[in-house]
């Protein structure tokens, strides 16, 4: 039944982005664009963090083997789009499982610093070996122009607005399945009580790994999507500030829902776009116009949290308030996360000396 | 063996500058459990005034002393900021932090502009020698290993031996026991800040002779100094010094004899390692696990 559900408003939704992309013009179907992508990696992102319980502030790293896995396929060897980036995916998923395995022992912010490290590290490997990954130039992506059948005036950005749309209903079907399976509710297990979840027979290594798999997987094909919009990939395009902004988006919109993903991404691809647009249509200088909107931005990212520490979705739970049934509410961060906290604390009071 | 001498003397510099970023690191998590990911944005922030003053007055100290006042001010201000998102989901401080971060790169750029600006050195730089053989190192690096060294044990007797300093770890040890102790537990915490901002404003003024100052200047700097923290122990200040030597030694054998583009691999395989043997860090205190 939660499948047909989920699968059902996953058409519904399709066909709304469908004729939403052809009234809006080419800018705004590569935000779309660009908003989807967003949406298949903090999707990813979201499930690691809200639902294992697990921090990375490396999935830009991820997201560029999903990219330079997709450039390749499409240079080398021409395999169809589809073909190129569930291979993306399933590259990047392996990578997942390598920083997974070298993981599964590490907690909060050890953990962070190894993922931090990695998104500075994974893209230094494009300009060492410069001749397979094009250096800090990149690599051109081969992007194919839309099919025949749509005619001969479809515009490019509106068939990668297509693509990349299609591909973040398809992920998010597939993680909000996952989130309600089996695999989901011992991730909850194990996030909230480690020892507990232990006992009761679970594998929390394995798990633990898993959502790094996961997590990676949506990377991935969030990478690949990047490089198909914007027909290239460089190094330029993986730095650490992509990896900031995936966990910025995912605490922002609501950790541990898709909606909330959703929310992130809107607000990590518009806010600056919009801001800039404010700036330059009120004649600032150079200077301050093109710093204006990361400042601004940053102001955003305090406010919003500081505002909402659940997220945006969860300010829209308690707005609808009765409307939610009580059984989805649980999932909202804020009880759990707070548990989550408590060892940290307890190991600060036995840890200090 | 001459290039080894150079290279291990111009990592302990560099080693240095790590360990001040990581003790600022240590500093803060010690107190509130927070990581600080504004920190290299702060001293980046720092460093930009003292610039200013420096220009003005043509005097390196006046720029270097403002800098380290204004370090303590701003650690003061970021903690009042982050302070509402405590007690809420950890993850929550940590986009405070990234959102300052962001903020003060922007307002640096709007205020500075983007372009690449030099920084003098407080001391020479012309390379020393022992009889005829190179050390690599010259008085300056000296200055920047010996300024990290005596604020990291100015830090360790204002702990050890001040009654403020006890009332720190007393904080840091069980905030809710401290303050029915009668300390001010809040004050306790801006102040923490505030040190961290100061020693952080140190490397700031330290690194970026060898880096050019501009918004981002100091966001490689911050990376290395995290890395050490972790390596250390983000516990133990101890251990931050000893992660910021091991890095800078180890990277600059890196660098001199395998090439600079390797640094970040190599940073993150030593990270690894070290974490693969002790998940807390060389320093940490053995992870606990509640039951």
């Amino acid at each position: 039944m939660t499948l047909l559900r989920h699968l059902g408003a996953a058409i519904v939704l399709a066909v709304i982005l469908g004729l939403l992309s052809v009234a809006l013009n080419a800018f705004r179907d590569y935000q779309m664009a660009q908003v989807a992508l967003y949406v298949v990696a903090i999707g990813g992102l979201t499930v690691l963090v809200g639902l294992s319980g697990q921090i990375s502030i490396g999935n830009g790293a991820f997201m560029a083997v999903g990219a330079y896995t997709a450039a390749l396929l499409l240079m080398h060897l021409a395999w169809p789009l589809a073909a190129v980036l569930a291979a993306s995916a399933a590259i990047a998923a392996l990578a997942g499982l390598a920083v997974g395995v070298a993981a599964a022992r590490l907690r909060g912010p050890y953990l962070a610093g190894v993922t931090l490290v990695l998104a500075v590290a994974l893209p230094s490997l494009a300009t060492r070996f410069t001749g397979v990954f094009g250096g800090d130039q990149g690599l051109a992506v081969n992007i194919s122009t839309p099919p025949a059948f749509l005619g001969s005036n479809f515009p490019l950005t509106r068939w990668q607005a297509w693509i990349s749309c299609a591909a973040a209903l398809i992920t998010l079907v597939l993680l909000a399945n996952l989130g309600r399976s089996r695999i989901g509710r011992s991730w909850r297990a194990v996030r909230d009580h480690e020892a507990a979840a232990a006992l009761a027979g679970l594998n929390v290594a394995a798990l633990r790994i898993l959502a790094f798999v996961v997590s990676a997987a949506c990377a991935g094909l969030a990478g690949a999507l990047l490089g198909i919009t914007t027909t290239l990939v460089s190094p330029g395009s993986f730095t650490v500030t992509l990896s900031i902004a995936l966990l910025t988006g995912a605490v922002l919109g609501g950790l541990g829902t898709l909606a909330g993903a959703v929310w992130g991404s809107l607000i990590i691809v518009l806010v600056p776009t919009y801001v800039t647009d404010v700036a330059t249509s009120h004649g600032l200088s150079s200077a301050v116009a093109a710093n204006i909107p990361i400042a601004a931005y940053g102001v955003v990212l305090i406010a919003v949290i500081l505002l909402f520490p659940d997220g945006i979705q969860g300010a829209v739970r308690r707005l609808l308030g009765p409307a939610v049934p009580a059984g989805r509410r649980k999932e909202s961060g804020s009880v759990t996360t707070q548990r989550r906290h408590a060892p940290a604390t307890e190991h600060s009071e036995e840890g200090a000396p | 063996m001459q290039e080894f001498l150079e290279f291990t003397l111009g990592g302990i510099s560099f080693g240095m500058i790590y360990a001040a970023i990581g003790l600022s690191l240590v500093l803060i998590w010690r107190g509130t459990r927070i990581l600080n990911y504004a920190q290299g944005a702060m001293a980046m922030f720092t460093t930009y005034i003292a610039l200013i003053i420096i220009n003005h007055t043509g005097n390196y100290w006046a720029g270097f002393v403002v800098a380290l006042a204004a370090g303590l001010v701003l650690g003061a201000v970021c903690e009042r900021v982050v302070r509402p998102a405590e007690g809420k989901p950890p993850l929550n401080a940590v986009i405070v932090t990234i959102g300052l971060l962001i903020l003060l790169e922007g307002l640096a750029g709007m205020i500075y502009g983007g372009q690449f600006r030099s920084f003098p050195t407080a001391f020479s730089i012309t390379g020393l020698h022992i009889g005829g053989t190179a050390l690599g190192i010259a008085w300056n690096d000296v200055f920047v290993a010996g300024a990290v060294l005596a604020a990291a044990l100015a830090l360790a007797a204002l702990f050890r031996y001040t009654r403020v300093g006890l009332r720190m770890r007393a904080t840091a040890f069980s905030s809710g026991v401290a303050s029915l102790l009668g300390v001010r537990v809040g004050r306790m915490l801006t102040l923490g800040w505030a040190l961290a901002g100061l020693i952080g404003a140190l490397a700031g003024v330290l690194v970026t002779p060898s880096t050019f100052l501009y918004p981002n200047s100091m966001d490689s700097i911050f990376v290395l100094g995290f890395t050490a923290a972790v390596i250390g122990g983000l516990d133990s200040p101890v251990g931050a010094v000893v992660g910021g030597l091991i890095l800078g030694i180890l990277l600059n054998y890196v660098s001199g004899y395998l090439g600079s583009d390797l640094v970040p691999i190599f940073g993150l395989a030593a990270l690894v390692v070290v974490l693969m043997l002790r998940p807390s860090g060389l320093f940490g205190a053995a992870a606990t696990r509640q039951v």
